[in-house]
């Protein structure tokens, strides 16, 4: 996805690093971190064909300057410097890129980052504050063993959360139906199910 | 992927300003585009996003006698809404068994309608195909062509159209409300939206150039209540159909006074099954005159190879569903 850009003989990870050196510095407290993002594009000429593009991401504001192509995964990992959010295809078909846009589950790899100007964009990250607890679904994940590698949990938590908030978690047959977008390679879905039965337990 | 411009429709007059430009595409849910898109088997020069028209292109009018959906409503808002479980189950359930909640929260029911086949070999560019590259040949023909379509085919393409919510639109004699042309809106209905291949599998259908659908009107049936729809896949879920049935039923007792019989999964556009529907009309319903529908559904299929198997398997889904709608209460 990132090819477009990327210079002959860039490796994908030094490409990466570069974008993400070039928004935002990932050691940075959060705080600066989004003032450093706001600081660079608004000091960046806008190259040939870059848009700029808000968003505001678990609570802080990012100013992104993006070519259209970009999407909105790519604008959270390597751009915002979000790397949480996976990707697994990049086609939609297996929801390790799911975040909460506007409150809702979406797949982020589905939608360019320009569309999404403006709106409020909640990550695993921002699942719980910095130094704080455990949201109660990342915590039932790992009372109940609920991956294996890992790749595809932090779109099954975000997918798991609003699956409880949208009401579809009543049952095991309910939550299988629901989740049905998040696949894991691992397969670890009766853990999984099993964790979020515990999570929705007490909005039951 | 190629670049492109975008730009940000506030109004309909506005959008359809824009598309006057050429290969420009609208992009709503994007779902499908985007996916296209990243395969560069579709490449547009500017991107026109709707989802910033007024709301009244996203809301859901329902009422006794009609339905009016927005192109802009999402699946998951329509799948939700009290009246159309009530009223329309067959829309709920055609929305409900496609793709999965993330993607029918993004999506809309316009761009729902015109998504692109699934087809293997169009969406890989290494292939012959003339949907893709316009007398490139077809290698779906001598190919894998297991998810491929027995009804509707040409000797062009047999790309089978995989959505489902348009089972129920053809179903229930939707019609489709399209603006873009010189004055008021056109109404047209929805079985004439697609075109089949034929030796044109490009077209696939029938809006020119920069027209937008901006609703969907569905007439309410005596038969509407007692709808179904029975999708047969690969797995239980998050997946494209391999044959499914869209039923509705007006009854007298155990008679059936009309029906509506629609298919996906085995045809090359959202198809009508009249053929079925006039051997239910007037007769008793039991388990041997479904069978005799359904093989009169199937009597003019062409199968391909790896693909007869939907023959029995689409005649055996429709059987299901209509004994099914038998049996609610409605
Ligand atoms: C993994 C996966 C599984 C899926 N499974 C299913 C399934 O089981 N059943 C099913 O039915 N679907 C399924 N889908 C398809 C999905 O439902 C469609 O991608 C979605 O409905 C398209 O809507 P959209 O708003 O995102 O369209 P977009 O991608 O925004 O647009 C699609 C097309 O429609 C055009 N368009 C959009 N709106 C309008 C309008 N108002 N007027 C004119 N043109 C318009 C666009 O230009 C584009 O050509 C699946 C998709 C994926 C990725
Ligand atoms: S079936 Fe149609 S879409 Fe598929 S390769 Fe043949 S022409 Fe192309
Ligand atoms: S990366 Fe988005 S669905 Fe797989
Ligand atoms: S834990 Fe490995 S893919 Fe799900």
């Amino acid at each position: 996805m990132t090819h477009s850009v990327a210079g002959a003989g860039m490796s994908r990870r030094t490409f990466i690093c570069a974008a993400a050196a070039s928004t935002t510095a990932l050691p940075l407290p959060a705080g600066a971190r989004a003032a450093a993002a706001r600081q660079t594009a608004g000091s960046s000429p806008h190259g040939a064909g870059l848009r700029s593009v808000d968003l505001r991401i678990n609570h802080q504001d990012y100013a992104l300057s993006l070519d259209p192509r970009t999407t909105l995964l790519d604008a959270i990992r390597d751009h915002a410097g979000l790397t949480g959010t996976k990707k697994g295809c990049g086609h939609g078909q297996c929801g390790a890129c799911t975040v909460h846009v506007d409150g809702q589950r979406i797949l982020a790899c589905m939608t360019f980052a320009l569309m999404n100007h403006g709106r409020e964009v909640t990550t695993i990250e921002g699942l719980s504050e910095p130094g704080g607890a455990l949201h109660p679904m990342q915590q039932a994940f790992i009372d109940h063993d609920a991956f294996q590698c890992g790749y595809c949990t932090p779109g099954q938590i975000m997918s798991a959360v609003a699956c409880v908030r949208e009401g579809h978690a009543h049952s095991a047959a309910q939550i299988r139906e629901y989740m049905s977008g998040n696949l894991c390679r691992c397969a670890a879905y009766p853990n999984i199910v099993a964790a979020v039965q515990q999570a929705a337990a007490p909005e039951a | 992927m190629q670049p492109f411009e975008y730009r940000r429709a506030p109004t309909l007059d506005a959008a359809l300003a824009e598309a006057r430009a050429a290969a420009t595409a609208y992009i709503a849910g994007g779902t499908n585009l985007v996916d296209y898109m990243t395969l560069g088997v579709l490449r547009p020069q500017t991107l026109v996003d709707i989802n910033h028209l007024p709301q009244s292109y996203a809301q859901i009018d329902a009422s006794e006698t009609r339905l009016r959906l927005g192109a802009l409503v999402r699946m998951s808002q329509a799948e939700e809404h009290p009246l159309i479980r009530e009223r329309y189950p067959l829309i709920r359930d055609t929305l409900l068994l496609a793709a999965s909640r993330q993607i029918r929260n993004m999506a809309s029911l316009g761009g729902n309608l015109l998504q692109q086949t699934r087809c293997e070999y169009f969406r890989g560019r290494g292939f012959a195909c003339n949907r893709r590259e316009p007398g490139s040949g077809c290698a779906a023909l001598e190919g894998v062509n297991r998810p491929h379509a027995v009804l509707g085919t040409s000797e062009s393409c047999i790309a089978t159209y995989p959505g489902d919510f348009a089972q129920a639109l053809i179903a229930l004699d939707a019609t489709v409300e399209i603006a873009g042309g010189r004055g008021a809106p056109r109404r047209v209905p929805f079985a004439s939206l697609h075109r089949l291949p034929g030796d044109t599998p490009h077209i696939q259908h029938s809006l020119a150039p920069g027209e937008l659908i901006t609703y969907i009107d569905v007439p309410a049936g005596p038969w509407t209540r007692r709808s179904r729809y029975v999708k047969v896949r690969d797995r239980e879920s998050y997946e494209f159909a391999l044959a499914s049935a869209a039923v509705a039923l007006q009854l007298e007792g155990e008679m059936v006074r009309e029906a509506r019989v629609a298919l996906g999964g085995v045809a090359t556009v959202p198809w009508r099954a009249r053929e079925a529907e006039e051997v239910l009309r007037g007769a008793v319903l039991d388990e041997s005159l479904a069978q005799r529908a359904a093989a009169a559904a199937f009597a003019a299929a062409a199968p391909r190879g790896h693909n007869a198997f939907k023959i029995p398997l689409g005649r055996e889904t429709l059987v299901r569903a209509l004994l099914e709608a038998r049996s609610m209460s409605a």
